[in-house]
């Protein structure tokens, strides 16, 4: 009965950084992915200012506005669940800064507020079709990707005549949310302040764990009492808010706006996140796995032009590199999941 | 066994969905300490009458009476906060995640004050280890561990160190052992002892007789619906039990020719329909 008692009650589960759980990590495999792109670009880029402050902050700047979005469609993913409206969403925000803030003179935050309101209304109701219905979360996103790149064209037009836009921001708001830094847009450090709010969420607070379950076993998560359908719901609203707070950034740095839907948006969030060691089937992610795949992909697709490296493979790089990060996904699964305490070290 | 008031109790209950009977007229009850053994083979009703236990159907007719006094779960939420706990048979674990996750889903315990509390990893990881540990699984002793690694019986073993830890009062166990090798079932059997040695109501539902024998104290065989037998420990051998499983003629019969379906389905088309 008492079967082979491996019980080496030994050193192990003392805190502090232990080479063999980071390499267990699904972190891991982005951050040495990460490394490999960027050690790559910078042999390749020595000559072209790839390491210059101008070559680093492109793609800084580019990946911290994909990032604010990347990581709860990461959570999402994690829960099981995903958001392709994303795409649409941030177009929606701009264009509603660019409208109420710009053409009609309201103040700037008026126009954040709206657009962060209007973000979280997107996400209630991707949420509430999703859980009420069993229609797939891919299919209903995609639904409310068209109807609201519909609906922001339709009422650009309306309002403004226009589906593109201007607006200048005045000097303290441009400073706060579209400002330059040594080089680096206010973007980025709004995105280094949420990587620490959802790090705190997902990988602290006691709540994390149930987006986990959600994407584990959601009958199982329902019955040990975890509210599924307010947490889907939730976690809904913060994609959409987080997409529609990345376009009222977009504006306020870029003084201008379309209501055009960003296709390519769709694709980069959920590349990243896949590259940043999130599974496909859920239940499983890093917020750092997913940071440092956003930062991959904006490498790749930013700062290809800092090097000696053609632009044109560039989408070639990304292809090869998320067959890779999906096939080492799943090792990186098996090896946590078969770590056993007598197989360590 | 204890013979004090039973803790669950079924009075000759009816469940049926719409024109089709389910279960008719049962009537059990478990008291404390005490495992109750519900056989019957696949169709029989059990899940029906586990789902009818555990809140998610309400019975059509006859009552459920919790220490004595009748009542009537909602929803499997208000009967798990009565102290029903159901464990299936894969355990209703996260294989992705970690013991102490698994353990405390749903009740994190966390350090810190305000609005910034944290979940207290440390102290979840102790204490599953130490109730899994106590429920007699050794091999476990790292609560950073996913639960994807362990066993079918460990995780079983997990699911239901969980239920008593949360002050469970009756366990249902839903074929625990149906998918474990012989090495994993004895485990998994050794824990329904020791949960029934700390005074739960265990009620376990198996085809295994051997498995009913090794573990229950009264035992009632499930019959398209119906109990067909109500007996306890010692009263009848195991191959008289297994004789009632197979249920005559018509049940042996059924069994047969279903099993040489499947035999015949599996890997093979099945025989064209005559």
């Amino acid at each position: 009965m008492t079967d082979t008692t491996t019980d080496n009650s030994s050193e192990q589960g003392e805190s502090g950084f232990s080479l063999a759980a980071f390499f267990r990590s699904p972190a891991a495999g982005a951050f040495m992915g990460f490394v490999v792109v960027f050690i790559v670009f910078a042999i390749f880029g020595f000559s072209r200012n790839f390491l210059s402050i101008a070559g680093i902050t492109t793609w800084v700047n580019f990946a911290s506005l994909v990032g604010i979005i990347a990581i709860p469609v990461g959570f999402l993913m994690i829960a099981g669940e995903l958001d392709i409206s994303t795409g649409a969403v941030l177009p929606a925000g701009a264009m509603t800064v660019a409208i109420l803030s710009g053409h009609y003179e309201l103040p700037v935050l008026v126009g954040i507020f709206a657009a962060l309101a209007i973000g979280a209304l997107i996400g209630f109701i991707n949420g509430q079709i999703v859980t009420r219905t069993q229609v797939p979360s891919f299919i209903v996103t995609l639904a409310t990707l068209f109807a609201v790149a519909g609906l922001t064209l339709y009422l650009s037009i309306l309002f403004i005549n226009n589906t593109n836009s201007f607006y200048q921001a005045p000097a303290w708001a441009k400073s706060l949310f579209g400002g330059k830094f040594f080089g680096f847009n206010s973007s980025v450090f709004w995105w280094a302040g949420l990587v620490a709010v959802f790090y705190y969420f997902l990988h602290k607070s006691p709540k994390g764990p149930w987006v986990f379950a959600l994407g584990g076993d959601q009958e199982s998560a329902r019955n040990a009492g975890i509210p599924v359908r307010k947490l889907k719901i939730g976690l809904f609203m913060l994609c959409s808010t987080c997409a529609a707070f990345a376009g009222a950034l977009q504006v306020i740095t870029f003084n201008s706006a379309t209501s055009q839907a960003n296709f390519g948006l769709i694709f980069n969030t959920i590349i990243s996140v896949v590259v940043g060691g999130v599974l496909l089937t859920g239940g499983f992610g890093t917020v750092m796995g997913i940071v440092f795949g956003v930062l991959t992909l904006a490498i790749v697709t930013q700062a290809i032009g800092f090097t000696e490296i053609d632009r044109n493979l560039s989408f070639l790089i990304i292809g090869v590199m998320l067959l890779i990060a999906v096939l080492m996904n799943d090792t990186f699964r098996n090896l946590a999941t078969s770590w056993s305490t007598s197989k360590k070290k | 066994m204890s013979d004090g008031k039973p803790v669950l109790e079924l009075r000759k209950v009816d469940k049926s969905f719409g024109p089709i009977d389910v279960l008719h007229e049962i009537s059990l009850k478990v008291g404390e300490g005490e495992v109750l053994c519900l056989l019957g083979d696949n169709g029989a009703g059990k899940s029906t009458l586990i789902k009818t236990l555990a809140g998610v159907h309400q019975p059509t007719r006859g009552e459920i009476l919790m220490d004595g006094t009748s009542t009537s779960f909602s929803s499997p939420r208000e009967a798990q906060e009565r102290g029903i706990a159901t464990v299936h048979q894969f355990g209703g674990t996260y294989p992705l995640m970690s013991v102490g996750h698994n353990f405390f889903m749903g009740m994190e315990p966390t350090k810190g004050v305000g609005p910034f509390k944290v979940y207290d990893r440390e102290k979840a990881n102790r204490i599953a280890v130490e109730e899994v540990q106590k429920m007699g699984i050794t091999r476990i002793t790292d609560g950073d561990r996913l639960v994807g690694g362990l066993s079918g019986g460990e995780r079983q073993s997990l699911a239901i160190a969980r239920a008593v830890y949360f002050g469970a009062r009756v366990l249902i166990l839903d074929e625990p052992t149906a998918a474990l090798g012989v090495k994993q079932a004895a485990h998994v059997l050794r824990i329904v002892n020791e949960a029934k040695r700390r005074g739960l109501a265990v009620i376990f539902i198996t085809h295994q007789v051997m498995h009913a024998m090794a573990v229950g104290d009264h035992f009632a065989v499930l019959i398209r619906g119906a109990i067909a037998a109500d007996f306890r420990k010692g009263e009848k051998t195991r191959e008289e039990i297994a004789d009632l499983m197979a249920g005559g003629e018509s049940m042996a019969d059924l069994e047969a020719s279903i099993e040489g379906y499947m035999e015949t389905h599996e890997g093979h088309p099945p025989p064209p329909a005559g």
